[in-house]
């Protein structure tokens, strides 16, 4: 059991905020994440005492600060475990998935050759592969569900059908269901179809311990903010032949060895041919503060936690029937509900007039409606500086109701 | 419409409104002029329909998804715009735009929707109270 009380100590935002004039709890972690003090710090340290651009100067400010870029790549592929020229920075997860279809996709796609999602995606792990499908001809598929789940069965099912499959990319942990996907054995049929697997890690490399190399994925995104590091980076990890052989999505400064008049561009190797133009690097200070202070908690630790708040919630809400609960066996931090006859907008808002912020709608994932049958639900997210009590006020809150109007008249 | 209205009849006129909802249906003729709008925090998308004679609304519905107080202000907002020259109805939009944001207002004109006094204590709820009235109004300054 993780020590709750001096976790929270270290989050200024956990120190007697107040919303709506109710103590603040904060269950929209699915979301972004509070920041502990170090990581606040650390990217303070760079605006105050580091400040400088990196592979962009002959000084020693300028030598110190491509160290600590590299001390970051370093800490985020022990972290992941990858190797150190396989992790590429981006601005965040978007920027990430983005990279692979502009870079890799655009590239080695052609008509008729089919890119696999599920139902369930974030806009994020869709949209990107609807503009490569304009662009090159290629289609999305969807893989059929089981009860809201993606199995491997239904992965290979999709292959015997379909054997123009290039590319699978799926949500390691979906972002509304929050169901972990058997993530290793998927990409052992997708290499055995010839196929690519990208993993969406947003939802699970915050929450448990994820192993690149173990995965055997071939390409897996993360965005900083949702664990407990700053907004505005975070990291494609890639195995290094596919992003040596993968085209650059951003071009300009930093990532080229050297350009002609004849438009010869000669890029750098990877990571840094997908790094053009000043990195955020008070983000990377950020996130190497935030990796550290995950690994001194311990993943594994905090993915207990999770389940364990999760396994909590569950048992305070079973046997109220109004409650609906979409996600009952999940156990990872993500539970997905309804209110019966109440529209999640307005729970949502109820709560937040009761000072708990928890997330309403289809959560980016617009094509949720037709795994759930239902327009939205509420989503209640944990992470490592949740306490029981957060998970008390929040189902005392569900079980006694109140009417959705109490939030407008009863303040 | 008396400003002293009790919190009890102000929550039951926005329940009327959104549970019973008399304007929410499609047009069946083609002469109205309509405009689609939707929320990017909230699931509301709705066609709001206008039917305009002689600078004059003479009919006005929507149809589509809402959350409670985007139904209720929509169908309010269709009620008191209905027999308003289109000068009236936009000052009654801009009055009810003033209370949203809690800016000076003329209570006279607003009728029942004063009943959405309160929103801005829910802030992100504020879109979803105006987007019928951002519609309707968008549709009278012939903003499509």
């Amino acid at each position: 059991m993780l020590d709750v009380k001096k976790i929270r100590k270290d989050f200024p935002m956990l120190d007697n905020k107040t919303m709506q004039g109710k103590p603040l709890v904060y269950l929209d972690n699915a979301s972004t994440t509070f920041k502990p003090r170090s990581v606040i710090e650390a990217m303070n340290k760079y605006y105050l005492e580091m400040n400088a651009n990196s592979h962009r100067g002959d000084y020693d400010l300028c030598y110190n600060m491509d160290m600590e870029v590299l001390a970051t790549r370093k800490a985020i592929a022990k972290f992941i475990n990858s190797d150190v020229n396989e992790v590429v920075f981006t601005s965040g997860d978007t920027e990430a998935l983005n990279l692979v279809a502009y870079g890799y996709a655009l590239k080695f796609l052609h008509k008729g050759d089919k890119i696999l999602l599920s139902i369930e995606e974030h806009a994020s792990n869709v949209l990107p592969w609807f503009r490569i499908c304009e662009l090159t001809g290629a289609e999305v598929i969807y893989v059929s569900l089981e009860k809201g789940r993606i199995t491997l069965e239904g992965v290979k099912r999709a292959f015997n059908k379909d054997k123009n499959i290039k590319i699978v990319s799926l949500a390691h942990v979906g972002n509304v269901l929050g169901y972990e996907i058997p993530a290793k054995e998927i990409a052992d049929v997708c290499h055995q179809n010839n196929a690519i697997l990208v993993l969406d890690g947003a939802q699970s490399v915050p929450h448990m311990k994820t192993n690149f190399k173990e995965l055997d994925a071939d390409f897996l995104t993360f965005s900083a903010h949702k664990m407990c590091g700053p907004t505005g980076i975070g990291c494609l990890i890639g195995k290094y032949d596919l992003l040596q052989k993968m085209d650059t999505f951003h071009t300009g400064g930093g990532m080229n060895v050297t350009f002609k008049s004849s438009g010869e561009v000669i890029p750098l190797d990877a990571p840094s041919k997908f790094e053009a133009g000043t990195l955020n690097l008070s983000g990377i200070m950020g996130f190497k503060a935030a990796i550290e202070y995950l690994e001194n908690i311990g993943l594994d630790n905090i993915h207990k936690h999770d389940q364990e708040l999760f396994d909590y919630a569950i048992s305070k809400l079973e046997g109220h029937d109004n409650i609906l609960i979409y996600n009952k066996d999940a156990r990872n931090g993500i539970l997905s509900f309804n209110i019966k006859d109440v529209f999640a907008q307005d729970e949502a808002t109820l709560l937040n007039s009761k000072g708990i912020a928890v997330r309403s709608g289809q959560h980016c994932a617009k094509m949720i409606d037709e795994v759930i049958g239902e327009p939205a639900t509420v989503r209640m997210s944990t992470y490592l500086y949740t306490s029981k009590e957060d998970i008390d006020v929040f189902c005392e809150n569900l079980i006694n109701g109140g009417d959705i109007l109490d939030a407008y008249f009863f303040n | 419409m008396p400003i002293s209205l009790t919190n009890e009849m102000m929550r039951s006129i926005i329940m009327d409104h959104s549970s019973n909802p008399s304007n929410k249906r499609t047009p069946s003729s083609n002469d109205y002029e309509s405009i689609h709008m939707h929320s990017d925090n909230c699931i509301d998308d709705l066609n709001i329909y206008l039917k305009i004679e002689n600078n004059l609304v003479v009919d006005a519905c929507f149809d589509g998804i809402a959350c409670t107080i985007s139904l209720s202000s929509t169908d309010i907002m269709c009620d008191l715009i209905k027999g308003k020259s289109k000068e009236k109805a936009l000052y009654m939009i801009e009055q009810y735009n003033h209370m949203m944001h809690e800016e000076p207002f003329d209570d006279e004109v607003l009728d029942e929707a004063i009943v959405f006094i309160n929103t801005s204590k829910q802030a992100a709820r504020i879109r979803c109270a105006t987007i019928g009235w951002n519609a309707a109004e968008n549709i009278l300054k012939g903003k499509k």
